[in-house]
Parts: C-alpha cells; structure tokens; sequence
C-alpha cells in the first residue's frame, strides 16, 4: 500500500490542454473518486496514474517514488477496465493468475492465491471456463479477482461498473466498498455516477473541464459546494438555483426573486444591498405546507411511495421539491413552501463560487 | 423468426433460401466438376461421347502421364516453394505493419497508407517492362527468388490494410491490461495481441497463398527455362501448336487444386471468427 502524491500534473494533447495543474494527495489506504462530466479529464488523469498516458508536466509519486518514467508494468498497480479487458484467450484462473506468473511466481502460490481471490468473489466454480462463457457480472468479478491477486500498491477502477445493469450496479458498488474495508488498498476510482462517488469515497475530487473544482468528503460536498458546478453535480435530484437580488435592511438580508418574493438569508453573508446573487436549494431543504410566505405552481407530481418529489414553478424557474410521505395536491395548485435562511447556499453568479457568512 | 408469420410460410421461406444458396453451390461448382470430368475420360471417347455427365468409361490415364511423362511434378514443386514463401514472408510483414499502422501514430503515417494504397490502384500489366528491366539487371528473371520478391512486394498493400483491420478489432484495453499486468510491450503483443491475431494472419496466410498460387502474368513474363516454371504456366505446355491435350490439362489443374484445398483445410480452425468474444463488455 502507498500514498499518492499528484503535483502540479498537466496534459497537452498538442495545443489542447486538457489537464490544468492539479493537484491531489491521497492518503495510503483512502479510497478516493474521481467524479465529473464526460471529457472533464478524470479518466486521463487516472491513466496518467497507471502510466498509460504521458505527464505532460509535473509529478506523480506513489509511494515516496517519482512515476513519471516507470513503465506501468513496474508501478505496482492494478486496475479494472469499463469494459473489463478479459484476455479471451485464457481461461479465468489463467486471467487472474497471469500478473503472478509474469513475476515469475511459484506455481502453488499462484495457485493459492488465485483460489483464493476466486473464493472471495465466488468464482471458484469458474476457474477453468473462458471470458465469453461468463454474465457480466461475472466478467466484472473476474476484473476484480485479477487485481486483487497482485496484492497492488494502488488499485485503479476506470468505471468499472457502468457497463452492468442498474440492479447488479448496486450489488457491485456495495462489494467493491466491503472489499476495500477488508483489503485497505489504495483506491482511485473513476466514474461520472455522482452517486457511485457518494456511496462509495472516503473522499471525492470533483473535476470539470480539466479542473479540479473541489475535494472533500461526500457530505463536505454535498453541504458545503464550492461553486455552482460541484452544487449542480453532487446530489439527485439536483439543486435548485434561483437567481435573485440582495435586499440588506439594517440586520435583516433577504433575497428577492424576479417575482418579488423574499426569502430571508443569513444576516453574516458579505453581500451588498442590490448585490445579484444566485441561491441554491436542495429539494428536501423546502418544507412544504408552512406558512412561509412563498408560493409555488405545482407543475409534475411525482409519488416514490415512501416519499413525493413535486416539480414546480416560483419566480418562473423550475423548483423541484422533495418531500417526505404521500400527498392529495393536484398539478396547477398553488403551494406554500418554507426556506430556512441555514439551508440557502448563495453564489456569485459571475465566478460561480460560494459565498460564505463571514466567520 | 419473425413473429407472426404462419407456419406454412416459414417453410416456404427456409425451401427457398435454401434452394438459392443450393443454385449457388452447383453453378460455383459445376465448372470444377467439369474439370474433374474431363480428366478422367479417356482420351478416345473425348470428343465422340457428345456432352454426358460422366464418362462411359473413367480412366487415371491422364494422371499418370501428367505426373511420369511431363515436367509437371516440377512444376508443383516450384509453385509451392514460391507460394508457402511469399504467403509466409508477407504475413510476417504485413502483420508488423499492420500493428503499427493500428496502434502507434508517427510521422508519414498517412503518406505510407496512401502510398500503399496508390500501388493498388495501377493495373499490373502497366508496370511489367518496368519490372522486367529491373529483375534484368538484378540478375532476378528466370528465377523463384524473383517471383517471390515480385509477389511479395504486390501483396504486402492488401495484406497490410487486412492485418490492420484484425488490429483494430482487438481492443487497446487489452493491451494496456496486459502492460499493467507486468508486459513490456513485446511481452503484451506476444502473449496477448499474436494469439488473438492467430485467425487474421490464417486469413492473409490463406489469401496470399491463393493470390501467388494462381498468379500467371508474372510468371509468364518472368520465367522462359522449365526448371523455374510455376504450375500456372506449366498448364499452357498441354496446349500444343495443333491440338490441345485437354484430358492431360486437366488432370493437372485437378493436382492443383490439392494444395489450395489442403491448405484451406489447415488453415480453416483459426478462419474461425469470435474467438474475442467475451474480451470486453457482453
């Protein structure tokens, strides 16, 4: 097991700059992922980890050792492949045993150790068949056995679970989680799920157009979003953003919508009166039913059975709300909702980035 | 099957798809069995038999000259050392190519695929006093040695662009897999890429094979003395300045076609496709 250490790490393709000075450190044994949009740059910078693509510039350590010239063969990682990368040719104890035999490993051991793994993932009754006679799923397990065989210094997933359907995604993600509990390797998980990368990280980095734009842990994230971006992207159903105008009264800040209706802030927020800020509301941070002076249209209803998502309109954006229970409202009636002023997060909507109440 | 269609119709349908791919057979066929026919019937009852199926009476008369009294043997023997060798040296190469073109981007990339491609596009009969005056002065007419730099060099374009084509069936995440699992990238191309590579190169193996097999204007041009010549020109010494000795032609072109056919059967386990299916996602 190792840390790793990315400093200042860019990625040119030509004049294309597709990785801008990132920075990252993960702790030995953490398990962090990479989150972000198709074509933000967290798959390249997970292969510039695995040494598959070339480092533009700056550092990768794992361990105390500089990476940036090691062949992959001989940076003591594993890692799983989107479409697993199964050699067809070769039977599963001969997939998972074939990075051991490649060091020139005994025979028994490599045997062991393959039974072993295959044990684990429940495998042990496929040993001896080849990748096409295998489900997905357990196509998966075996991209999972051959990297758990090495015993790796760091473990690479390249979102390993996007090509199995949504139930054995689930059941997947839960033991991948258990695994890393009894193993405690060195993760970096990519994938574009924010959910994946909430149920599953110690920690997660969010990337967007080869930028890291924040990292932390998921509740971190999720409570506290640096800008826009990381509001908009972590969290299902997403975040409300409503544009609005600083209405500042002696101690009392409110936010005013295009429509005139207030919503009270925090009074510690460095905002100026007329300021144009954005807020964002999460969906179950509205409490419906109060007597809060706002009103809504009630466009969608949208009954979980344990629970009821409401899709309306206040101030002419759409507002989704997330309630708890049942409801006998109609589409088209109006709805009083409730906003405490600790749950807004306010932006700037020039720069994106979170405005916080002066400590 | 398509749901909804009757019974009846279905195997109305099955009668006539096979009954179009039975035609087929018989009219690709028919020619060799003709041939076939023809070198068994004795040299008496060719032309006053009319037009039968079979012979009143078969004969392996024809086979046995064409391999004790003719130069035949020879012939083979020299159409099978330049065929094996040129169908060996351009899957060798074309394969090497063939990887590099799919894999690595260099410079002149385009330029060479474009360049092998213009070789395709000039009828052959344009460059060969070019290439005879060429082999002249190298020494290389009149011998298998040029036949097989000739056939080579003509081959290498197609099989180059055939090879990359089974490259860039096998996906890169292998590879790399194989470079994390501890491969250099030789070990990886050795032990990951060749043995899945094994159904591509039979193919190029087996259309080389073919195309220098019955490949006539070369040779034709090239060969003047018996002892180089390859079967194909061979064929044309049954036909005599007044008669043609067809019972004996076709004996011999029956011979010829063992080789092709042993060939093809060797070859036909890794002519086998889906043998990388399961590699990546099902």
């Amino acid at each position: 097991m190792a840390s790793v250490t990315i400093t200042n790490v860019q990625k040119n393709y030509g004049a294309m700059n597709v990785l801008s000075a990132v920075d990252l450190s993960i702790a030995d044994g953490e398990f962090v992922v990479l989150v972000g949009p198709s074509g933000c740059g967290k798959s390249t910078l997970l292969r510039m980890i695995a040494g598959l693509e070339e480092i533009s510039a700056g550092e990768i350590r794992i361990g105390e050792r500089v990476v940036n010239d090691v062949a992959p063969k001989d940076r003591d990682i594993a890692m799983v492949f989107q479409s697993y990368a199964l050699y067809p040719h070769m039977d599963v104890a001969s997939n998972m045993g074939f990075s051991l035999l490649l060091r020139k490993t005994a025979k028994d051991l490599v045997f062991d150790r393959v039974g072993a793994a295959a044990k684990r993932l429940g495998l042990d009754v496929f040993l001896q068949r080849l990748p096409r006679q295998l489900s997905g799923g357990q196509r998966q397990r075996v991209a999972m056995g051959r990297a758990i065989v090495r015993d790796p210094q760091v473990f690479l997933f390249d979102e390993p679970l996007s090509n199995l359907d949504a139930k054995l995604r689930v059941h997947m993600r839960t033991e991948i989680k258990a695994l890393h509990q009894q193993l405690k390797t060195t993760s970096v998980y990519v994938t574009h799920d924010q959910v994946e990368a909430m149920t599953m990280a110690d920690r997660i980095v969010v990337m967007h157009d080869g930028v890291i734009q924040q990292v932390g842990t998921p509740l971190e994230l999720y409570d506290h979003p640096a800008n826009l971006f990381v509001a908009g992207f972590i969290g299902s159903p997403g975040m409300n953003f409503l544009p609005a105008v600083v209405n500042r009264r002696d101690v009392k800040v409110e936010a005013q919508l295009s429509d005139g209706q207030t919503i009270a802030l925090n009074a510690e927020l460095p905002v100026e009166d007329g300021e144009r800020i954005t807020l964002g509301i999460r969906p179950e941070n509205i409490e419906v039913g109060s007597s809060d002076a706002l009103e809504v249209k009630i466009q969608v209803i949208e009954p979980l059975g344990l629970s009821t998502q409401f899709y309306t309109t206040l101030a002419d954006v759409q507002v989704c709300i997330y309630a708890m229970g049942r409801t006998d409202r109609k589409p088209g009636d109006a709805m009083r909702i409730g906003i405490r002023a600790g749950d807004v997060h306010v932006f700037n909507p020039a720069t994106g980035q979170r405005i916080d109440p002066a400590a | 099957m398509i749901a909804g269609r009757s019974h009846k119709a279905r195997i109305l349908g099955s009668i006539g798809l096979y009954g179009a791919v039975a035609a087929y057979v018989i009219f690709a066929l028919f020619p060799l069995f003709w041939t076939l026919k023809i070198s068994v019937t004795p040299q008496s009852l060719l032309y006053s038999e009319g037009i039968t199926l079979w012979p009143s009476s078969a004969t392996w008369e024809n086979y046995k000259t064409v391999l004790r009294a003719t130069d035949f043997p020879r012939y083979f023997l020299n159409s099978v050392i330049v065929s094996v060798v040129t169908a060996v040296l351009v899957t060798i190469i074309a394969s090497a190519a063939g990887y590099a073109m799919s894999r690595f981007s260099f410079r002149g990339k385009t330029t060479v695929a474009v360049t092998l491609l213009l070789t395709q596009t000039f009828p052959l009969v344009m460059v060969i006093p070019p290439i005879y005056r060429i082999m002249g002065e190298l020494g290389l007419t009149n011998s298998l040695t040029g036949l097989i730099i000739i056939y080579t060099a003509f081959n290498i374009a197609f099989a180059t662009f055939l090879m990359q084509s089974f490259f860039d069936g096998i996906p890169k995440d292998l590879e790399e897999a194989a470079m994390i699992d501890g491969c250099s990238r030789s070990q990886a191309l050795r032990r990951v890429i060749i043995p899945l590579t094994l159904p591509g190169m039979g193919a190029t193996l087996g259309f080389v094979f073919t195309a220098a097999w019955s490949e006539l204007l070369f040779a034709l041009m090239l060969i003047s003395s018996d002892s180089q010549k390859t079967f194909a020109v061979g064929l044309l010494t049954f036909i005599g300045k007044f008669a043609v000795d067809w019972g004996q032609m076709m004996a011999a072109s029956v011979l010829a076609l063992i080789p092709a056919c042993l060939f093809f059967g060797f070859l036909q386990r890794y002519l086998v496709t889906g043998l990388t299916a399961g590699a990546v996602k099902g």
